[in-house]
């Protein structure tokens, strides 16, 4: 177990350096903002939409940094050291998912409050907003491990694993955004159902894609 | 994470490979290669460029999949190759305590490796900034820090000095008597007295 740790603790440390809790946050109040440039100043279909545009933000958010999530460790030999000393995948990519999800998910809950300003949004919204980032974040993560695994032994990966991963992100894309009038609870159920599978499984996928890498 | 002392190695290591193939990219490299080791062996794999040195040290560190044949192995394995595995960023004994950490040393510990290959004076200097000979002890640093029973060292004399390569031939001699196995890919010759060796042949 403090292997985990340790792991968490390097990778929360080089992505907090390149680029760090910035990146997402400003990358994230950057599509809040030119929002409403686009559509025009409406406050009622900015207060309509915007939930959703949050949503669409927040997975770009957790795709830039996708690149450099795995494929500079099995670049540098850093995976080839944890497996010599009999640490396994699972683990290793169950650490590097903990740290990317650290790395943007509570940074993001924290920029949707100015985002949500920026957008007209209430109260009641931002709330919604807010628990279905908390509950969907995780599965983007786990999603961004993975895919990053799959890509990592590929020349300029950043684009197709875009490629791989937004198609991935329909199911919490659909029921985060959805959770926002939904007032039943329903589809935050169904986006905490997704998200937990996705964290259920992305382990033992990204695990097999970086035993992939070494041959 | 056993051990407590610099060298805490387990009195007994073996290794024994048994009729090994290893194939790499649809091309058999070598077959047939079969030898054992006990604590304070050495062995050293010799062959011509390409001939699969480097994928039966990987082999053995179970980073590539064995062919055909059997591995069995007793004790803890450290692997240097051409990567340093240090980041970059950190300045050098910071780097290096993260292995450290996850091998179970200390802050001590990585001092000691430091002085060990003349690199006390680096601690503070960023990775990025040493030099390839810098590099290299760094990494067998990384390796006499790591307490293994069994050090797997891909060319350890590549861009040593000699001063460096004494430290080295020190330091893989104290290895052997604390009852670790040394099995080294090298050109140039290694102070390993009794050592083992192996010429690997390209298979037909």
């Amino acid at each position: 177990m403090s292997a985990f740790f340790q792991i968490l603790r390097r990778d929360l440390r080089l992505s907090l350096s390149a680029g760090g809790l910035g990146l997402p946050v400003a990358f994230f109040l950057l599509v809040a903002t030119l929002y409403p440039f686009a559509v025009g100043p409406d406050g009622a279909l900015l207060a309509r939409t915007g939930g959703g545009v949050l949503w669409v933000a927040a997975l770009l958010a957790a795709l830039l940094p996708i690149d450099r999530l795995i494929a500079p460790d099995a670049e540098h030999g850093v995976l080839d050291q944890y497996a010599v000393r009999g640490v396994g995948e699972e683990l290793v990519a169950a650490a590097k998912i903990t740290a990317h999800w650290l790395s943007f998910g509570p940074p993001l809950m924290l920029a949707a409050i100015p985002a949500a300003a920026l957008l007209r949004l209430e109260g009641s919204t931002l709330a919604a907003v807010e628990l279905g980032l908390l509950a969907g974040t995780p599965g983007l993560a786990a999603l961004g491990v993975m895919v990053a695994s799959l890509t990592a032994g590929l020349r300029r990966s950043g684009a197709l694993a875009g490629l791989l991963m937004l198609p991935l992100a329909v199911p919490l894309i659909i029921f985060g955004a959805g959770s926002i009038g939904d007032f039943s609870g329903g589809a935050l159920r169904f986006l905490a159902a997704s998200s937990l599978f996705l964290v259920a499984v992305a382990p033992f996928a990204a695990g097999a894609g970086i035993r992939a890498l070494r041959d | 994470m056993t051990g407590k002392g610099q060298h805490a190695q387990s009195p007994i290591s073996g290794l024994m490979l048994r009729n090994i193939a290893c194939v790499r990219g649809g091309r058999m490299l070598f077959t047939g290669v079969s030898f054992t080791l006990g604590s304070g062996d050495a062995l050293i794999l010799a062959g011509p460029n390409g001939v699969g040195k480097s994928s039966l040290l990987r082999l053995m560190a179970g980073l590539l999949p064995v062919y055909a044949g059997e591995i069995s192995r007793k004790g803890t394995l450290a692997l240097a190759d051409e990567h340093m595995a240090l980041d970059a960023r950190l300045p050098l004994a910071k780097a290096l305590s993260y292995w450290a950490k996850l091998d179970g040393s200390d802050a001590q510990g990585v001092y000691a490796a430091l002085a060990s290959f003349g690199l006390s004076h680096l601690a503070d200097v960023p990775v990025r900034m040493l030099s390839t000979g810098q590099r290299r002890r760094a990494t067998l640093a990384r390796i006499l820090l790591s307490k293994a029973d069994i050090w797997l060292l891909d060319e350890p004399g590549n861009g040593l000095d000699t001063a460096a390569l004494a430290q080295l031939n020190h330091a893989m001699a104290q290895h052997r008597a604390a009852g670790g196995i040394v099995i080294a890919a090298s050109h140039q010759p290694l102070d390993l007295p009794g050592a083992a060796a192996l010429t690997l042949e390209a298979a037909e």
